[in-house]
């Protein structure tokens, strides 16, 4: 077995480029941690010292507010240089390779690389190349992996229902394209969750998802009943025409999440939603800012997550 | 070597803190043997005082050496510090950076009126200009050895020496 490039000799996070294979107790420790930052968010000072003079470059290839933002924002609380590069519009459109941009950086002391493409396998390909000093993050990389998006929805389940090991938990909507379902299944399924629902038509859905250990619903009725948690999953917008949908209003018929349906989970579930959301296409307004939506709370913690993640990695 | 009563010193503390209570006073106990003696303190003291509690990981000053100590549970500061006098407690107090990384953390929530120090070993070996005002029993031990207290499941406070 190839060793985890994400991991150090001594198991310690180096990189953080995807859930999978990560352990339990490793997921719960990056939790524990971002709990400890929580706190450190509601204080008059929202700051601590800890990445006093790191750098860190946010290297962002692909559109991102929330994401983009909420790194930033963590890396400041942490005291850490944070520079923003939105890259498609600067070097790469003069031609410079990927390789090229992350060693001109390095060449400025970057510490670390917060990293989101369009292409699954780049934050990989730069941690492989990378100097050994310096830390790769992957902030989405095409239809791979968001890991932070993950680790942020398992510690607002792990807020709001304490133990992982007794929940029904239903990811409702564009698996295929999806890389925070990918990573949502995998964190999910790790951290002891018995039964992990996808709900999605057809055209949605990777084949052989069953794999990852799901169980596939094509009806939404049938695949909210009783369950703890539902997390939907944005529609993009360019999946709404062509071979995948007939319209965004014959989806929302079927797999919106509206008050209706969400009747049939249990009476206390909670509602999630990565952003941005699409009201009236995956999700009806009456339930985004229903009592059962953790949705802003998910991005307060997001900082946290974040947080947790670059001190751990800074660190080892 | 004997070692002496952990719950006994945590009463004689609370008794040499007793003189030392003003109506601003706060108790505030360092994770996480320093948060369990400040629970008996507290207790000692009546359990009327606020009670807070400290993970200064964040401000420590080894991170660059080695790298990120797993908090042993957030910080929990439930009242205002600024203006408050602060009564800081800690199981042991060894070279003193631990107290210097927990004043930092303090600082971030507000500007005390005063901060005081109560530890239930004092073990020598300063390497910062940190002393306590209050102290359970001096302990002389060799650099190898590590003390420090621990919960037994009855919630009783119980010394431990190691050899490292």
């Amino acid at each position: 077995m190839t060793p985890n490039p994400q991991l150090t000799d001594t198991g310690e996070l180096r990189h953080l480029l995807t859930i999978e294979g990560l352990s339990a107790k490793l997921i719960h420790s990056i939790l524990d941690t971002a709990e400890s930052f929580v706190s450190v968010g509601e204080r008059e000072v929202k700051k601590v010292p800890l990445l006093r003079g790191k750098s860190i470059f946010n290297l962002f290839f692909e559109a991102s507010t929330r994401t983009r933002t909420t790194f930033e924002i963590a890396a400041k609380r942490l005291s850490a240089d944070i520079v923003n590069l939105n890259v498609s519009a600067s070097s790469q459109s003069k031609g410079e390779t990927l390789l090229d941009t992350v060693d001109n950086l390095s060449a400025m002391g970057a510490d670390m690389f917060v990293v989101r493409h369009a292409q699954s396998g780049a934050a990989h390909f730069i941690a492989r190349h990378v100097a050994p000093h310096i830390h790769v993050v992957n902030a989405g990389d095409g239809r791979h992996a968001h890991p932070t998006q993950g680790l942020l929805d398992m510690f607002t389940i792990r807020r709001y229902k304490q133990d992982f090991t007794q929940l029904r938990v239903a990811v409702v909507g564009d698996v295929m394209h999806s890389r925070v379902a990918r990573s949502e299944i995998h964190a999910l399924t790790t951290l002891g969750v018995p039964e992990v629902r996808v709900i999605a038509p057809r055209t949605l859905l990777p084949k052989g998802v069953e794999a990852l250990g799901v169980h596939v619903f094509h009806d939404m009725q049938a695949g909210l009943k009783d369950v703890d948690v539902v997390m939907m999953l944005r529609l993009q917008n360019e999946r709404m025409s062509g071979p995948f949908l007939p319209s965004a209003q014959e989806y929302f018929k079927y797999y919106g999440l509206t008050a209706d349906k969400l009747k049939l989970a249990k009476p206390d579930a909670i509602v999630m939603h990565p952003g941005p959301m699409n009201r009236g296409v995956e999700i009806d307004s009456s339930v985004a800012d229903g009592k059962q939506a953790v949705i802003l709370p998910q991005v307060t913690y997001g900082i946290a997550i974040r947080m947790a993640v670059m001190s751990m990695l800074a660190g080892a | 070597m004997q070692l002496p009563d952990a719950e006994q010193l945590a009463q004689q503390l609370a008794l040499a803190l007793k003189p030392r209570l003003r109506a601003n006073t706060v108790l505030v106990g360092i994770h996480s043997g320093g948060a369990w003696v400040a629970q008996k303190v507290h207790q000692h003291l009546g359990g009327t005082l606020p009670l807070g509690s400290l993970d200064s990981s964040f401000y420590r000053d080894d991170f660059s050496r080695i790298g990120l100590h797993a908090p042993a549970g957030p910080s929990h500061i439930p009242f205002e510090v600024e203006g408050a006098h602060i009564i800081l407690i800690d199981d042991v107090l060894y070279t003193g950076r631990t107290v210097r990384a927990a004043m930092n953390e303090l600082y971030d929530y507000g500007r005390p009126a005063a901060i005081e120090l109560a530890v239930l070993i004092d073990r020598g070996g300063r390497e910062l200009p940190i002393a306590a005002d209050v102290i359970g029993a001096r302990l002389e031990l060799a650099e190898h050895q590590n003390i420090q207290v621990t919960l037994t499941p009855d919630k009783q406070l119980t010394l431990n020496l190691h050899e490292r």
